[in-house]
């Protein structure tokens, strides 16, 4: 089953049409890619699913529930997570309070819980602590975790980001370039770290450039060009289809 | 050498808790009753430090919450002769649910848009209160012979004894230390961080940032106006004057000059901006000019304040192995 489907989405800025009735459903359980030229249109993909913008028309539905139009932190809540192709952690803030951060919409308690300090309260953020503290090592920080946010790597901000969005317990995962500004073992690591998602029962959805990434962690692909759906299929396919050889790398013969 | 450094800290803290708590003693009544002031700004500093502080949201009309509190307390206090300090939580109340309906539309505003609209608020408050809206402020003569507060059958009054009230704020302004303190290192207090660091990261990580920013307004909207019952009590006279624009702008400082998002940092900014203008009154008129110029040295060489926020601690050690689970 699908757990997340596009039925027709369009998304126009001024007279550019940036999204052009596109359609794809990421099966259950999956490794999804979404790639294409800059300026394809990926990224403004992404943000209509997670609702930083607004759909023009077409349905977006989250385990057969419509969230389109719905607000941001309410998709988070029911299950989507996702990181920044620009890196947006809370750069003065410690690793483990940006972990946190993703944490924070699975409690519950306010203002005045926290000014009374109700055992609801310590409770919640006992647990809070030890299920950010955990996303840390699984991603592999957990020796970072006082530190300042912007004073890690940027390989490692990357993985921050993605502790961060796992830590909001989601069933989907929407990675926008993880392995930007990455070297290659960081690369190689993080391509594990996308199977070790995975296997956590957490789909993945992502859009990366670098084609090897792409090619060894995907089981299905989706390419854009200008906005439109230009290929599906599994990396196989996609590699021999003509459509996408000449729109994405222009020429013929230079491999993936 | 960071271990030395918060030794230290603590240590000045604590020299300042003793000369707050022993300063009826050996200061006269004058002095008491400026830190009087710097007690009331210093809760007033606070509770825009929620805003502006954690929250990072350009609010310069603060005093118009305090000026409702205060003429709840006026109005209520003659009108029904209802005790001052039981009126208290209601003139919270009061401006709570003010800065709900007012804030409602314009949170989503950014910095300078934010900042210039609070202007306005707290202008347009003022004026209504000069025009003696609904027939109850007392126009530009404000509100007289509001009583004193009294606790456990005791009148302490402000203008007389400065030193009993001096207690009465001193209980108010460590509850509220306490209080916002526990608020800071909360659930709450980081929503409010995350959105003042990132909004949209804040708002994708799956923080209701809207709601956020409305129940920052809504609670130092609440300490503003229980402040205003005390202040109204203290002087037991209040016109729309002492709400003016410029007192806004001096909470601002204060929470900007003195650390913004820190406690200490607040308390420090209300004894330089309301307490040590007093101590310079020997210079007369060059007062505000050495005053002025300090602060533009401050924001050049410590824009993020005097004393900034300190990182919060986890216990994550205190945490049992079988806790930390995915």
């Amino acid at each position: 089953m699908s757990l997340l489907s596009l039925e027709n989405i369009t998304k126009t800025f001024g007279g550019l049409v940036a999204v052009d009735a596109v359609s794809f459903d990421v099966p259950e359980g999956s490794i999804f890619g979404l790639i294409g030229p800059n300026g394809a249109g990926k990224t403004t993909v992404f943000n209509l699913i997670t609702g930083n913008y607004k759909v023009d028309t077409g349905q977006i539905r989250f385990n057969g529930e419509v969230i389109t139009g719905k607000l941001t932190h309410k998709i988070v809540e029911k299950g989507i997570a996702r990181t920044f192709q620009t890196i947006r952690l809370f750069s003065n803030m410690s690793v483990l309070e940006n972990v946190l951060a993703g944490y924070h919409c699975r409690i519950r308690s306010g203002p005045v819980a926290a000014m009374l300090r109700l055992p609801k309260q310590r409770a919640e953020e006992r647990r809070a602590l030890g299920k950010s503290l955990a996303e840390l090592n699984f991603v592999g920080l957990g020796h970072e975790s006082e530190n300042l946010a912007s004073n890690l790597s940027y390989g490692n901000q990357r993985l921050l980001e993605i502790a961060r969005a796992l830590a909001s317990n989601p069933r989907l995962i929407i990675l926008d370039e993880p392995a930007g500004g990455m070297n290659e073992q960081e690369t190689a690591a993080l391509v594990d770290l996308i199977f070790k998602i995975q296997d956590r029962g957490i789909t993945v959805l992502l859009i990366e450039h670098d084609m090897s990434l792409v090619m060894k962690a995907c089981q299905h692909l989706v390419v854009l060009e200008y906005g439109k759906k230009i290929a599906e299929g599994t990396p196989e396919a996609i590699k021999q289809d003509p459509l996408v050889i000449e729109a994405y790398l222009g020429s013929d013969d230079e491999s993936f | 050498m960071t271990d030395k450094k918060s030794k230290f800290r603590r240590l000045v803290y604590a020299a300042f808790v003793l000369f707050w708590l022993t300063a009826p003693l050996y200061l006269n009544k004058y002095f008491i009753d400026v830190l009087n002031n710097v007690a009331l700004y210093a809760v007033l500093g606070l509770s825009l430090n929620i805003i502006l502080g954690y929250g990072g949201m350009f609010h310069m009309g603060h005093a118009a919450f305090y000026a409702i509190g205060a003429y709840t307390t006026a109005i209520i206090n003659i009108q029904f002769g209802v005790p001052v300090l039981w009126i208290m939580p209601l003139a919270g109340l009061t401006a709570g649910v003010f800065a709900l309906v007012v804030a409602r539309p314009i949170i989503h505003l950014r910095g300078d848009y934010l900042l210039i609209v609070t202007i306005g608020l707290v202008e347009i408050v003022r004026i209504a209160l000069i025009n003696n809206v609904f027939g109850i402020t007392g126009g530009a003569n404000g509100i007289f012979g509001i009583s004193s507060p009294s606790v456990f059958g005791w009148t302490i009054n402000g203008i007389v004894h400065p030193g009993h009230y001096y207690y009465l704020l001193t209980v108010f302004l460590g509850i509220t230390i306490i209080l916002f303190y526990l608020l800071e290192h909360s659930r709450f207090g980081r929503a409010l961080r995350y959105l003042c660091s990132d909004e949209i990261a804040a708002e994708g990580s799956g923080i209701n940032t809207a709601w956020y920013k409305l129940i920052a307004f809504v609670i130092g909207a609440f300490w503003a106006g229980m402040t205003g019952t005390l202040y109204a009590a203290k002087i037991t006279f209040i016109s729309p004057e002492s709400f003016s624009f410029w007192e806004s702008v001096v909470m601002f400082m204060i929470v900007i000059l003195g650390g913004s998002g820190s406690i200490p940092g607040v308390i420090l900014g209300a004894v330089l901006i309301i307490g040590l203008p007093e101590l310079f009154q020997g210079l007369q008129q060059y007062r505000l000019l050495i005053f002025g110029i300090a602060l533009v040295v401050m924001m050049i060489f410590r824009p993020q304040g005097i004393i900034p926020p300190k990182p919060p601690k986890y216990p994550a050690n205190a945490l049992d192995e079988s806790e930390v689970v995915l």
